[in-house]
């Protein structure tokens, strides 16, 4: 099924006679494997566009290349760095502004700007008993009622289906440059990371590649405030081998692969995506004993691959943060348990949202 | 401004409770003379004010714990409490409440620049959560005006703002974690070190939920290195519209101030002649504050005042050293206290989307001759957050209802032109019958849902933010089952 409007939509969830498995543009590989396919593709338009008051609201089927397009005419972005993990998942289609909602996937600039959550200003969507519903708005500041729009984010389409969502866009920079270390080991990387992170210079991405012993750290702005804080950054690490970049592609490609994780795409196995304490980082990658690993966010964020069915959680053992399965199909189940008494309120919710358990159901539980 | 009746069970019962709560508390944490519960009578929204049943003030995590399950068993409603000082009435008791204030867990629990959060107790105030990190240049971001008193309780149920956010976000983009109490005694954590949520993003829900769905008693909080300087620079303009549009060219040009505040005609005149901080006499004042080193603050005001000067300001002032910049900022830091010296007012909060300023500003300007009340303007221009300041006479008969009138017609305003009721302060019960104005029943129930999930008996700060019909049904359901 692929509704064209929200009423359409909302029908087609009330008609379900069982599971119904959503898909946005179908770039994501975490999804149920049965059920009657719904399609959100056929809602499409950007129906609101202020460069003035940086903000965009579109229909949730919208490609974001169609958004991408816009904004960069008024050269402005979206400013947390929407992840193409389509090489590293070996999937097809082109993203849709809902399903990056749904994933509330964020690139490297997460660490410094925030997530797609933060950027996040509304949302409409259909819960499960084909109720419309709207929440937030296409203002930056609002705090009225419960903040339901960080709760669409990130739900995976377990509690309704988006059908609009408004985002704070932000200016693309005038320039950028990399700081490249060489030959870290993987706790001098985060100790690295760490000082670039803790100092007054804006640094907008800090990743780790253990395969090639780079320690990469971005930053953005005007150009002779980037070339400043370059120097100034170089400057906190005396006697190491350093390297930088400032042409603006060379820029942006290396970041682009650190954003879609190209060090892991093209191999065999699982991949895992660890979320934790960017310190804890080299301890937890040394349980994992990966095949291959990448660090970003600091630290905070460790991609590793694995052999086909590990089970990431049980070499991690207790950790503060989650592990997510994006690729593969073990028994272990694809999102981190909650403890269960908030494994409580997340079946609460889900049971008040779609109380027939029709929107891929079991996807989250 | 209606609450709900107390119920008539709970206050026959008040000794019985009173004991029970001494006896999970040390001595001196239960408060229950009247004499001493009136200092709990109301927030910062002094026009509404109710003795509680009686005021719990725990010590940690465990007695919030042991406070929760005594009430859940009695079905005694709990209005969490902070500093109590919202502007909404967020914190205000009905008489057949329990006011739980977290002021005495105000520790520091943890300080991880490596990491770069800090943990701390929830009772502790905004400020000296910056205090506590300053000494390594670390700050935490959200800066209400109120930062020397308001708690970090506060801020994460109201989602605070502050004259930074633009650059740094408001309280729910620099929370991390929590460690929060059901209802029911149940004690539960939320994110943490790391970064978003393994599943569901309840750490986001719970950021603005008005003390709804639990009590919040310990908090991660991300905090940043301090830039290198900071500095505004002030703008006057003929007209409103035209430093409107300044606001919006600044945004588009791709400089990211941290700070733009907006200021006009009426309000200008109040601060001066309360702070004398040497504004000029016009029709609107821009505040624009940029950060990072020498240069790059220079070429950044540069850029401000390129584009400022294509709207022929009538006065361009850069701040040259502290001293300078301090004067810029005092007249706005005192705008507040400047109304109070001259009359009594209310605070407004609605957001526009910026392009509608002058719209609003103009129609907020026809309405004040329509009520025959004065309005002055200042507010966050660069995110559209406005504070109008309604001035009214308290001692005048009917001067706060009408005030009350006044102040629902520019909300309704915002909303119509596509922004909200509030950007920071909440809806408590002073916004809580317009919801109807922004939400549709529909949009209602979805939210009300969520707490049916966390307080399924609706006894947590049950008569705020739902207009009181919507959530009759609900209140009425938690008191049959008592
Ligand atoms: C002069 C002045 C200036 C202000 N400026 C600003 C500003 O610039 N920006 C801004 O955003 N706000 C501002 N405010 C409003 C107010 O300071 C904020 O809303 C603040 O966050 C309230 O904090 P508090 O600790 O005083 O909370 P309280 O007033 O005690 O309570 C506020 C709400 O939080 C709930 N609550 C309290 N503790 C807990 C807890 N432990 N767990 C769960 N819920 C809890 C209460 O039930 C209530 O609903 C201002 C207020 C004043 C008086």
């Amino acid at each position: 099924m692929t509704p064209t409007s929200e009423n359409d939509l909302a029908e087609a969830i009330l008609g379900a006679r069982g599971a119904l498995r959503l898909r946005g543009g179908g770039t994501r590989s975490i999804g149920l494997s049965e059920g009657t396919l719904l399609e959100t593709g056929g809602i499409t338009g950007v129906t609101l566009y202020e460069p003035g008051a940086l903000t965009l609201v579109a229909r949730a089927g919208t490609p974001l290349a169609e958004v991408e397009a816009a904004l960069d005419a008024e050269n402005q972005r979206l400013a947390f760095e929407v992840p193409d993990l389509r090489g590293l998942l070996g999937t097809q289609g082109a993203s849709t502004l809902g399903g990056i909602v749904a994933a509330n996937a964020s690139g490297p600039r997460r660490i410094a700007s925030g997530a797609c959550r933060d950027f996040l200003l509304g949302v409409r969507f259909v819960d499960g008993a084909g109720r419309v519903v709207s929440n937030g708005g296409r203002v930056m500041k609002n705090v009225t009622g419960y903040d339901l729009v960080k709760l669409m984010a990130g739900s995976h389409g377990t509690l309704g289906v988006l059908t609009e969502v408004s985002f704070k866009v932000l200016p693309k920079p005038e320039a950028a440059a990399t700081l490249v270390l060489h030959g870290l080991t993987e706790s001098e990387a985060v100790a690295a990371m760490a000082a670039a992170l803790g100092s007054p210079y804006d640094v907008t991405g800090a990743a780790h590649d253990p395969g090639a012993r780079q320690t990469l750290l971005r930053i953005e702005g005007f150009a002779r405030s980037v070339a400043y804080r370059l120097g100034q950054l170089r400057a906190l690490f005396p006697g190491r081998e350093t390297s930088e970049d400032t042409d603006p592609d060379a820029v942006a490609a290396l970041w682009a692969g650190v954003r879609d994780v190209a060090p892991l795409q093209g191999r065999v196995g699982d991949v895992w995506r660890i979320s934790c304490k960017p310190s804890d980082a080299p301890e937890l990658a040394a349980r994992l004993r990966a095949e291959a690993l990448l660090y970003d966010w600091g630290g905070g964020l460790v991609w590793a691959l694995l052999p086909e069915g590990t089970d990431a959680r049980a070499r991690l053992g207790t950790f503060a943060g989650h592990a997510t399965r994006v690729r593969g199909t073990g028994s272990a189940p694809a999102f981190h348990p909650d403890p269960a008494p908030v494994a409580a309120l997340a079946e609460g919710l889900r049971r008040r949202f779609d109380p027939r358990g029709v929107l891929n159901p079991g996807l989250m539980a | 401004m209606k609450m709900p009746a107390p119920n008539a069970s709970i206050l026959a019962r008040k000794d019985q409770i009173v004991a029970r709560l001494r006896e999970v508390l040390p001595e001196g944490s239960v408060i229950s003379e009247l004499s001493e519960t009136r200092a709990y009578e109301c927030d910062a929204l002094t026009a509404y004010r109710c003795p509680p049943l009686c005021a719990v003030l725990p010590s940690s995590t465990e007695e919030v714990s042991a406070v929760l399950k005594i009430c859940f068993e009695e079905g005694v409603p709990v209005v969490p409490r902070g500093s109590g000082t919202s502007l909404a009435g967020g914190a205000l008791p009905t008489a057949d409440s329990v006011i739980l204030g977290v002021a005495k867990m105000n520790s520091v629990l943890e300080t991880d620049y490596a990491n770069r959060l800090i943990r701390v107790q929830t009772g502790r105030t905004n400020l000296s959560v910056s205090g506590a990190v300053a000494e390594e240049d670390f700050f935490y971001a959200p800066d209400p005006s109120s930062q020397l008193a308001c708690a970090i309780a506060g801020n994460i149920a109201m989602n605070s703002g502050g004259a930074h956010c633009l650059k740094y976000g408001v309280t729910t983009n620099n929370l991390m974690g929590v460690t929060m109490v059901l209802m029911d005694g149940t004690v539960i954590e939320l994110g943490g070190a790391h970064l978003d949520a393994p599943g569901l993003d309840l750490l986001g829900v719970i950021c603005g939920s008005e003390g709804q769905l639990g009590v919040v008693t310990e908090a991660t909080l991300r905090i940043l290195r301090k830039p290198e300087g900071a500095r505004p620079v002030l703008m006057g303009f003929a007209a409103n519209e035209v430093a409107g549009e300044c606001v919006s060219d600044i945004i588009k040009a791709g400089v990211l101030p941290v700070a733009i505040e907006f200021m006009d005609r009426p309000c200008i005149e109040a601060c001066e002649a309360f702070a004398h901080a040497g504004y000029p006499m016009c029709e609107a004042l821009l505040i624009v504050e940029v950060e990072g080193s020498e240069a790059e603050i220079a070429e950044q005001l540069e850029k401000i005042i390129e584009i400022a000067k294509r709207h022929n300001p009538v006065e361009l002032r850069e701040a040259r050293d502290a001293d300078e910049a301090g004067r810029i900022w005092l007249g706005r830091k005192s705008a507040f206290g400047a109304m109070g010296q001259i009359n009594d007012y209310m605070c407004l909060d609605g957001t526009i989307p910026v392009s509608s300023l002058p719209h609003v500003l103009r129609r907020i300007g026809e309405m004040s001759e329509e009520f025959g009340l004065k309005v002055a303007n200042v507010f966050h221009a660069g995110d559209g957050n406005m504070h109008p300041l309604i001035l009214f006479n308290a001692n005048q008969e009917g001067q706060l209802e009408l005030c009350e009138r006044f102040g629902a017609e520019i909300l309704k305003l915002c909303v119509e032109v596509g922004g909200c009721l509030t950007g920071e302060h909440g809806v408590g019960i002073e916004k809580r019958d317009l919801m109807h104005a922004q939400y549709r029943p529909a949009d209602l129930e979805a939210q009300m849902a969520v707490k049916d999930v966390f307080d399924p008996h609706w006894l947590l700060n049950p008569a705020k933010v739902f207009p009181l019909d919507a959530s009759e049904s609900r209140r009425r359901l938690a008191i049959a089952a008592e």
